[in-house]
């Protein structure tokens, strides 16, 4: 193992650790701005009761989610020092305006939204509920621009073997860009949609008359079904923009060797290096000739039009394209039967939707994981697409330097991460009823009083 | 005179101020956990910090994000050299940052994050001292690359600062807290402001004569021909501060103390950075040298200008808040 491997492995597991929160929290604190704008012009009990509820598990993924992030903003300097100072214009101005425009508004308001009900009130809570929400988007645009910088970069010239930019516009609005934020807002949407609702579930499980747990329900149903198949239509555009910009990328993706016009879609198969061939293929004829040139009959590029020394791994980007795909058709399916069952009437009834409910909780997280895999691993060789090969971006850090370090983040992470699943998936083994009417069998979902009255007085606890 | 790496330079050097002073309090009250006697004491302890101490940390992210966006070539040399260090202090800072939550999720393991909190805090601390002291020694570089040895930053003189810098947030800390606790506890931080504000200025007086015999250029620019007397404005503005700190203390005053503890920070700081101006990476590079084009410096300038005031005022606000004493069974746990 060379310190170069050592150096990408670190990366990957650091970011994948910390991606993981931001979806979360990217997804619950928009989440968290709906229910308190909900119980604001309701004031119906159970939205400030589900706000309170999840505030908590926010709570904790936020903590995580920021720690995890101070590493990877110090990690460009330790292990990519040659890669810092070559992309350092044009990448450290969108970084610094991350943490101006974001970070500082999400800590800043994050106390007050944490501990503040009580001291500020209700309507200036809500403003720093819907900041906090607001700087989570932000984040995720300024990194996702940097990222998709790398992926295409854009306005800039070479200058003493640094990228110097032409246009902070240019720069900014990079052309992997716009699909790449739309794409990664609605992951993360759907993925927390998910464990809302895995969570929802679980609890209609054990009693299905829970209010709470069917006002939590109703809405991840809700909102799976619309953002699923929107985000296949997104992954598409995406896709075909990729295929402008990284031809090679998508070529990994669907498995194709070869140029060929009327390229068959390949769904299974197993993809060999060596022999420069997808073998045991389970295809559909000439769909990938529709999909990406919109023609049966058009030509489609493959792996061979580029040098061997340009391939991705192409096992793991194929692979990782199929896992992400196939959670985002489940999941409209999913969304589909959920919302059959909402208009028959049947979505509280039913325990077999309920379990696979449960299940889905995960999945939103593994297709994040399994995206990003197609994505950074596809742009490889490169750290920055066509121009700097990941080889010449690595820092001169000996090899023991980096396995100490990576192995010191496995331990820590390690603990980390198995006492934070555990506490959050206590949190939300709590039920989230108490205090609240229970409805009858059948009838409509009702809550106690209109006044949230105690509640204000004491603020969350 | 004021070209943009000039401006980026004081601007960086004023974030890596502000996270010594705001990062520093929150880091010396987990220093000064053990000192809590049982659950309810250190609940309080930690719930004075817990509203503001990502904020406070923030400050750190605009520091090494800022070298990135200003002198990436700093940025990557430093953290490059100081390696190990960094590492250390990054996991230092994960442990103790999610003790301030997952501490209140658990009853049986609450002790356990208890000493996370107290060790992240402390190693933290520790190895922000090391780099400095690090830094000041000097980082070997040729041709713009690193090529100094795995424990270069190691040193008696680099340890010791180590130790002065965890002494140095045991005040912040203690000092904070006499003005966010009451009763018993209160009493007892206010006893350590003493011993602690005397270690602080000694081990000021010790890192300042150190440099001198570390660093020649240093040396020289305090006493050599060419001296820059007005320098010397700093040691006396400390000892000033220091007398007055001790005036205040024993005054009894809650908030005083406090602001001139800080006080004490800034005096040391804007003398480290009298020692090494102009050089960003000592002793070879200086910051004009690693700095970005003015283009990009230009675009961050707009929005640093526009959003600072901003930031302020509403990290302001945000203490104003929670401005008061912290009563037992607060917060939102
Ligand atoms: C799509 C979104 C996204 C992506 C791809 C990344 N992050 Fe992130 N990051 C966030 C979205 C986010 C967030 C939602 O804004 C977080 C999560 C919790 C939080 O505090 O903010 C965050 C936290 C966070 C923090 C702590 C902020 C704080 O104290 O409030 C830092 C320093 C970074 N991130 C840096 C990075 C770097 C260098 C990344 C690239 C490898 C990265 N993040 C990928
Ligand atoms: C349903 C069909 C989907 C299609 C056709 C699709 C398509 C794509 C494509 C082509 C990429 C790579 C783009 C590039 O590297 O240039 C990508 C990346 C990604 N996908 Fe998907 N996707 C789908 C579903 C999902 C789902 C359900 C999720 C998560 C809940 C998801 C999360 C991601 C993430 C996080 C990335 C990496 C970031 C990015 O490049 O946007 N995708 N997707
Ligand atoms: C947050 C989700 C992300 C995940 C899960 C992810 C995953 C990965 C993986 C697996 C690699 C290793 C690729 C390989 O070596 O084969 C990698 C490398 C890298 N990624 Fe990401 N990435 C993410 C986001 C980002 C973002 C937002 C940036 C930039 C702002 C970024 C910058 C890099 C860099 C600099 C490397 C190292 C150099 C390289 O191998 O190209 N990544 N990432």
């Amino acid at each position: 193992m060379d310190a170069l491997v050592l150096a990408r492995t670190q990366f990957a597991f650091t970011v994948s650790f910390h991606i993981f929160f931001p979806a979360f929290t990217i997804g619950l604190a928009s989440y968290l701005a709906v229910l308190e704008g909900l119980w604001l012009a309701t004031k119906r009990d159970v939205f400030l009761q589900l706000y309170k509820y999840w505030l908590i598990v926010f709570a904790v993924a936020f903590a995580m989610g920021v720690v995890s992030g101070i590493v990877m903003s110090y990690q460009f300097g330790t292990n990519w020092g040659p890669f810092s100072e070559k992309t350092g214009p044009v990448l450290g101005p969108l970084l610094a305006y991350e943490v101006l425009t974001a970070f500082f508004l999400e800590a800043g308001f994050l106390g007050v939204m944490l501990f503040g009900l009580d001291r500020v009130g209700p309507r200036l809570h809500f403003a720093a509920t819907l900041l906090v929400a607001f700087g989570t988007l932000l984040s995720a645009f300024w990194i996702l621009s940097a990222n998709s910088w790398m992926q295409t970069p854009a306005a800039y010239h070479l200058e003493a073997g640094r990228y110097v930019p032409d246009s902070w516009i240019g720069v900014i609005f990079n052309p992997s860009f716009p699909y790449r934020f739309t794409h990664m807002v609605l992951a993360a949407y759907l993925t927390t949609a998910l464990v809302v609702g895995a969570s929802g579930a679980w609890h209609l499980l054990r009693d299905k008359t829970n209010p709470a747990a069917r006002v939590m329900f109703v809405m991840a149903i809700l909102m799976a079904a619309v953002v699923a198949p929107t985000q296949l239509i997104v992954g598409d555009l995406h896709g075909l923009n990729t295929k402008e910009y990284q031809p090679a990328k998508v070529a990994a993706m669907e498995g194709h060797f070869e140029s060929r016009a009327g390229a068959p879609l390949i769904l299974f198969g197993i993809p060999d290096v060596g022999e420069a061939r997808t073998k045991y293929t389970l295809e559909i004829p000439k769909l990938a000739s529709l999909i990406l040139e919109h023609d049966l009959d058009a030509k489609v590029t493959g792996l061979d039009a580029f040098p061997r020394d340009h391939w991705p791994n192409v096992p793991i980007v194929f692979w990782a394209f199929r896992i992400m795909v196939g959670i985002g058709v489940l999941m409209i399916l999913f969304g589909l039967v959920g919302a059959v069952q909402f208009f028959r009437k049947r979505l509280f009834d039913e325990a077999w939707f309920h379990r696979w409910g449960v299940a889905m909780g995960p999945l939103g997280f593994v297709a994040i994981l399994a995206g990003w895999f197609v994505t950074e691993v596809g742009r490889q060789p490169f750290a920055v697409y066509g121009l700097l090969r990941t080889g010449d971006a690595v820092s001169p850090i000996g090899t023991p330097g980096v396995a100490g370090s990576l192995l010191g983040f496995i331990v820590v992470y390690t603990i980390i991460f198995g006492a934070g699943s555990f506490y959050l998936i206590r949190l939300m083994k709590r039920s989230p009823d108490i205090g609240l009417e229970k409805p009858t069998e059948k009838g409509p979902l009702r809550t106690t009083g209109v006044m949230p009255g105690p509640a204000l007085e004491k603020g969350p606890h | 005179m004021f070209d943009l790496p000039t401006i980026w330079f004081v601007l960086i050097g004023v974030a890596l101020l502000a996270y010594a002073i705001l990062d520093g309090f929150d880091l010396g009250v987990g220093i000064l956990f053990p000192l809590g006697r049982d659950e309810e004491e250190r609940d309080r302890m930690m719930n004075s910090v817990a509203p503001v101490w990502d904020g406070n940390e923030t400050w750190l992210i605009l520091g090494g994000g800022g070298l990135f966006a200003a002198f990436p070539l700093a940025y990557s040399l430093v953290l490059t050299a100081l390696y190990a260090p960094v590492i250390a202090m990054l996991l230092a800072l994960i442990l103790r940052g999610v003790a301030f939550e997952f501490r209140f999720r658990t009853v049986r393991a609450k002790k356990y994050w208890d000493w996370a909190f107290i060790g992240g805090s402390t190693a933290a601390a520790f190895f922000q001292g090391v780099m400095v002291g690090a830094l000041v020694q000097g980082i070997r570089i040729e041709d713009r690359i690193y090529a100094g040895g795995w424990f270069d930053w190691l040193s008696p003189f680099s340890v010791f600062c180590g130790v002065a810098l965890v002494t140095g947030y045991a005040l912040l800390g203690a000092s904070w807290l006499v003005i966010k606790l009451d009763g018993d506890l209160q009493e007892r931080m206010r006893q350590l402001q003493e011993p602690l504000g005397l270690a602080t200025i000694l081990a000021i007086v010790l890192i300042s004569f150190g440099t001198m015999f570390v660093n020649e250029a240093i040396r020289d620019r305090w006493f050599g021909p060419g001296a820059l007397l007005f320098l010397w404005i700093i040691p006396i503005a400390t000892t000033l501060l220091a007398v007055a700190f001790y005036r205040a203390v024993r005054a009894k005053r809650a908030v005083t103390p406090f602001l001139l503890a800080l006080g004490l920070f800034a005096a040391a700081f804007l003398g480290l950075a009298g020692s090494l101006f102009p050089y960003l990476v000592p002793p070879s590079i200086t910051y004009r040298e690693a700095a970005n084009p003015d283009n990009s410096l230009a675009f961050m300038l707009v929005g640093a200008a526009i959003l600072l005031p901003v930031i302020l005022g509403y990290t302001a606000y945000a203490y104003w808040i929670f401005r008061g004493k912290v009563h037992a069974g607060e917060g939102y746990h």
